[in-house]
């Protein structure tokens, strides 16, 4: 299991830089995106992964999962939405104004 | 009692109460902008009086005992940023009003957003919570900074938004890591956790307190990191630019309430992890501002290049991890959040008023109003390129004399003095070039008034500096007991979190 989300970690990380250093303001975009989900995801296992368990405790329960990143990894979702909204906005204003989606601005 | 909360929701509900009275006139609401800002004022200096003696005031948010909840802690240091911010606030408002803020729309509205969130990051003992304010900040800045728009403006935005959503997540995975090894995020409970660290978990701490390291450089705008910034600090209007004066300290001040308490001496394995990076870093910041300076072509662009510079000075200080080098540091950061905002207002105004040449270098026009612009630049600029006898030089001092005691002492001093020199002929240039070589014709297109809220503004700025200088062994006494309260930071754990043994017990009856 832990292999398994290190994995998915790692990808949607690496995929997340790669399409970040494109030129164009969408493939930005879209790495941004990917990078915070692989963020989440990490936040999300940062209190262990605790297998087949109540959500979060029960009675009589010896291990449960740790409620603190899942408070934390919701806060960073909302976040994480919220900017990227801003981002697309942005982006597409700057279209319009710079006539372009290049991320320095224009059709380059 | 709940006077620490105080700084954060104010700005919230004026905010708020912006956004829902959009019907009413612009007077109006800049009457209530202007209201609450005003109204930090006296919050801060009576914060300022509650901790000047030492004591840590802590809130904990629903009164949920720390280390589980999340506390807000005024030091001496917080306090003094929250006073800097509200100096800086309420004359980049008074400024704003003399027509920025009718260029697009919620301008008030966002600037007290914007407030809320650099209260919130000075007042916060909470990692996480940090982050949460960083974001608010973040936000209301990038509207700020597309306030009236412009493809220019559209441009720079772009890339500071994306270089700090970048910074978000890098601050996400730092959070991340650091809870993963300690199991909390309370600024005072990581600090009592660190020195427990085993050889096998120090690593992660490690890594995690570095990948921290890099995001606060980048909100400071720390080389390689900080090439953003003079672009989009040149393309904001003179008010926004202002108030960013203090954004690049919110990067700073993380480094300095975070590092000596969590990551100091006392932190057993990871103990001073940030010393070998902030240093070196500071002086290459330092040296390549002070080169920006010189190599802009307008006026605008070499205020936001003096920034860099400032920031630059300022980690020098920072990364002497001394209590000298802090007392240093908080005075510099005093001095350069004001003279930097006055240089944004004074560029602004200047640019503004030369209708042809604008604030580029370039003979063009005379210069209207020559007397009044040309003091509100003299005294601005004498105090940034720090010659006596106003704060930019006592400042300068304070870093030399600090880092006199340090290794490599005579590596940090020629890089310092020839920086200085460099700014020096830098603004003497510029000042030259605008007020000097003028162009004999007159310009075609008169000029416009000056309005008295723009030279207030600016006027009030520099009237703080002068204050700086002239209330000078209050304010360098101020600097050194908030460097010694940072120093020790044995007082600031056992405010937030209690006796040790309380803590314990805490933790056993929750399990």
């Amino acid at each position: 299991m832990e292999a398994l989300v290190a994995i998915a970690i790692g990808v949607l990380t690496g995929s997340g830089v790669y399409l970040m250093l494109r030129a164009r303001t969408f493939p930005v975009l879209l790495g941004l995106t990917l990078l915070s989900y692989a963020v989440n995801l990490f936040l999300f296992v940062s209190g262990r992964i605790v297998v087949a368990s109540a959500p979060l405790t029960d009675k009589g329960l010896e291990t449960y999962p740790d409620p603190i990143p899942q408070a934390l990894v919701l806060t960073a979702i909302v976040i994480g939405f919220g900017m990227t909204a801003l981002l697309v906005v942005l982006a597409l204003r700057a279209i319009r104004d710079t006539g372009g989606d290049h991320v320095d601005g224009g059709e380059r | 009692m709940h006077l620490v909360i105080l700084p954060v929701l104010l700005p919230l509900v004026a905010g708020s109460l912006l956004l829902l009275t959009a019907g009413l006139g612009d007077a109006a609401r800049r009457a209530i902008g202007l209201a609450a800002t005003l109204a930090l004022l006296p919050l801060a200096v009576l914060l300022l009086d509650r901790v000047a003696d030492g004591t840590h005031l802590v809130y904990a948010l629903g009164d949920w005992a720390p280390p589980f909840g999340i506390v807000l802690v005024a030091d001496r240091l917080a306090a003094v940023m929250l006073l800097l911010t509200a100096i800086v606030a309420l004359a980049s408002l008074v400024y704003a009003g003399a027509g920025d803020d009718t260029r697009g729309p919620q301008y008030h509205a966002l600037f007290q957003f914007q407030l809320l969130g650099i209260n919130g990051a000075f007042l916060t003992g909470d990692l996480f919570n940090l982050f949460v304010f960083f974001e608010v900040l973040l936000i209301a800045s990038y509207a700020l900074l597309l306030h009236g728009l412009g493809a220019q403006r559209v441009g720079a935005a772009m890339h500071v938004v994306v270089l700090n959503l970048i910074g978000s997540a890098l601050f996400l995975f730092a959070v991340g890591t650091l809870y993963g090894v300690t199991g909390t995020l309370n600024l005072a409970d990581l600090a009592r956790v660190m020195p427990l660290l085993g050889p096998d978990t120090a690593p992660l701490a490690r890594s995690g307190a570095l990948l921290l390291l890099g995001v606060f450089a980048l909100k400071a705008a720390l080389l390689p990191l900080g090439f953003w910034l003079p672009r989009a600090y040149a393309a904001a209007t003179g008010a926004t630019a202002a108030l960013f004066a203090v954004l690049t300290k919110v990067g700073v001040y993380a480094i300095l309430r975070v590092y000596p308490l969590v990551f100091g001496p006392g932190a057993g394995e990871v103990a001073n992890v940030a010393a070998a990076w902030v240093l070196p870093v500071a002086l290459v910041t330092l040296a390549f501002g002070a080169l920006g300076v010189l190599a802009s072509r307008t006026l605008r662009t070499s205020a936001g290049w003096m920034v860099v510079y400032s920031v630059g000075t300022l980690l020098v200080a920072v990364g002497l991890f001394s209590e000298a080098g802090y007392a240093a540091a908080v005075y510099y950061t005093a001095h350069s959040t004001l003279a930097s905002a006055a240089l944004f207002l004074v560029s602004d105004l200047i640019a503004r008023q030369r209708v042809v040449g604008g604030d580029r270098f370039e003979v063009v026009d005379s210069m209207p109003h020559g007397t009044v612009l040309g003091t509100l630049f003299f005294v601005t600029a004498v105090t940034i390129a720090g010659l006596p006898p106003l704060s930019g030089f006592v400042g300068k001092l304070l870093v030399l004399q600090a880092a006199s005691a340090a290794p490599g002492a005579v590596v940090i001093w020629s890089v310092l003095l020839v920086a200085a020199l460099v700014v020096i002929v830098a603004v003497a240039r510029a000042g030259s070039a605008l007020f000097w070589r003028t162009a004999a014709e007159a310009p075609g297109a008169p000029a416009p008034a000056l309005d008295g809220r723009s030279v207030g503004a600016i006027a009030g700025l520099l009237a703080c500096v002068v204050g700086l200088v002239a209330w000078g062994g209050a304010a360098t006494s101020y600097a050194w007991s908030t460097a010694r309260q940072l120093a020790d930071p044995s007082g600031y754990v056992a405010a937030v979190l209690g006796s040790d043994a309380s803590v314990h017990e805490r933790r056993r009856s929750l399990r």
